[in-house]
């Protein structure tokens, strides 16, 4: 069970003077309940990519499987795809358009033909999971706050249950508070559910704190792909195509060249505060 | 699938139609429309054929992306010559079927038919495709200045349209987003009755509308902003200017309309 990309190249415009080459030639394989953090610059081609997996655009060459099935065949249903890897789109408030919050949830799994008391149950269990109180299921999603907006938004691809939830920069626009709270709900989602999480961004910081493995993508291919530890050390080829490592990262790096040899690879505060007190419980006990 | 309507589409390259006064190609484009219905000969549209190939091989315009753009004219052209030639008798009759008549003066009328579609849509696009919107709607508002004087808004009016057509892309390009999202949550826009296929709509015409008003309301906060209160007393940062390569244009187009009308009219063909 898993999704397989074999040499997909993606071109805009195809065979016009404007053609674009969007992907070029990516191979990948994503396994079941992983937590995968896909990075690269605007324009890396990763937008383009997420559409890719759940069968909205179709590759110029390659194929893509999806558990064994090529989805890019012609009678491949790709509707029933889409109900099995979920799309949550940048910036998903804007697709709200029903009167209240709970209907709008209930579009997605009632074009599934589901059974009335199914597509309730899953929308009130989704609704919840996002952390939408029952007092605002009859509220207008139009006057809520921005960051309310867009958990109702993740609630309408939720409720649909996919096995796959890919969510593109699901933080965009929102304040430091409700980037963190949301990041922890992708998070809690992905241990509750079990399901494959693909988080796309733009921020090193955003995502090396949740995922466990990472795909940084450049100009229409893969640079690098593994742990967020391992790809951080690779962090001045990351600063060439436009992206940084976390602060910490540098922080550690800048102790080392003055002399204190601390771990390199810590990649957030709590581990690079572990390092430096371990460097630190070293030197006194040499001290003594 | 939108993006392959090249009408009004601005085709970024150099060459000596794009740097002609907007004003230049607006009223040449209209001379060259009216001149279209001013004969009913084949030396007439050999004229104007002429005409026109010359200017678009001046305007660095490849050719076939401005045929591309008569696709979306295709079937009523194909309507169009379908009834003109089966439809009207005149002439020597050739061939008839009941109500349906194949005459030389049919033939002809189609024809004729077509090339004045096909003309006049490349005519216009010829401006369009080498006048940026602003340029365009500059020059309208230059050549309408007049009207001010009979209180009409010529600048808000000018303002107006440019706004419109800057925001024909972006509400494409946001139309395509909706209805994607909507798609990733299972919409369907292809199968069914056509009640079931218009209530489809409504998730996409209700969030671009949303996405229309806050663009607008954007749009005119930043206006404001730059304390933005019409045309009156309002500078250009380019002002139009004719240079001489203007007035030859304009010598050149009135000679191409009176040659057109005496050709197409004395030389009957």
């Amino acid at each position: 069970m898993s999704i397989i990309l074999d040499q997909v190249t993606y071109e805009y415009e195809a065979g016009t003077s404007m053609a674009q080459k969007a992907l070029v030639q990516v191979s990948l394989s994503i396994r079941d309940g992983e937590f995968i953090g896909l990075i690269g610059h605007t324009g890396s081609g990763k937008s383009t990519l997420t559409q890719l997996f759940n069968g909205l655009l179709l590759p110029t060459s390659g194929h893509i499987y999806y558990n064994g099935a090529d989805i890019t065949e012609p009678d491949y249903d790709r509707r029933k795809l889409r109900q099995k890897v979920g799309l949550v789109f940048q910036y998903p408030e804007y697709q709200l358009f029903e009167t209240t919050i709970l209907k709008d949830v209930q579009y997605g799994p009632g074009n599934m033909g589901l059974s009335r008391l199914e597509v309730d149950m899953r929308s009130y269990k989704a609704l919840k999971q996002v952390g939408i109180g029952e007092d605002l299921l009859d509220a207008s999603p139009f006057a809520l706050s921005g960051g309310q907006k867009r958990r109702v938004a993740i609630a309408g691809v939720l409720a649909m249950e996919p096995e796959v939830l890919i969510l593109d920069e699901p933080t965009a626009g929102l304040d430091p508070k409700g980037r963190n709270e949301i990041l922890d709900l992708i998070a809690k989602l992905h241990k509750e559910r079990n399901m494959t999480v693909i988080l796309v961004s733009h921020s090193m910081e955003d995502v090396a704190n949740y995922v466990d493995r990472m795909i940084v993508m450049n100009q229409g291919q893969v640079v690098l792909d593994n742990t967020p530890k391992k790809v951080f050390c690779h962090y001045r080829e990351l600063e060439a195509i436009g992206l940084a490592a976390p602060e910490v990262t540098y922080v550690m790096q800048d102790l080392n060249t003055a002399g204190i040899p601390v771990a390199k690879d810590a990649t957030t505060v709590a581990e690079a505060k572990e390092a430096i007190l371990n460097w630190y419980r070293g030197k006194e006990n040499r001290g003594k | 699938m939108i993006r392959d309507i090249t009408i009004g589409q601005y085709y970024s390259v150099k060459s000596p139609i794009h740097a002609l006064d907007p004003r230049v190609k607006l009223v040449a484009t209209i001379l060259y429309v009216v001149s279209l219905f001013c004969f009913q000969s084949f030396s007439g549209y050999v004229a104007a054929i002429l005409f026109l190939g010359m200017m678009i091989h001046l305007s660095n315009v490849p050719f076939t992306y401005m045929v591309r753009g008569l696709k979306p004219i295709a079937v009523i052209l194909g309507i169009t010559v379908f009834f003109n030639l089966f439809f009207s008798s005149s002439g020597q009759i050739l061939w008839s079927w009941g109500p349906i008549v194949l005459s030389t003066g049919g033939i002809r009328k189609a024809l004729f038919m077509a090339f004045r579609l096909v003309l006049l849509i490349l005519g216009s696009s010829l401006m369009t495709l080498t006048t940026t919107p602003n340029q365009l709607t500059d020059g309208m508002e230059r050549l309408l200045a007049p009207l001010n004087k009979i209180k009409v808004p010529v600048h808000e009016i000018a303002m107006m349209m440019s706004i419109a057509l800057r925001f024909i892309p972006i509400l494409l390009e946001e139309t395509d987003k909706i209805m994607k999202a909507q798609l990733a949550r299972g919409a369907d826009f292809e199968t069914g009755t056509i009640i079931k296929r218009a209530k489809g709509m409504i998730p996409i015409i209700v969030p671009l509308f949303i996405a229309a008003f806050r663009r607008a309301n954007d749009l005119a906060m930043a206006m404001e902003a730059r304390c933005y209160r019409g045309g009156e007393g309002r500078t250009k940062m380019k002002p139009l200017k004719y240079t001489r390569k203007d007035w030859i244009s304009y010598a050149l187009i009135w000679g191409y309309f009176v040659c057109v009308i005496v050709v197409g009219n004395v030389l009957y063909i």
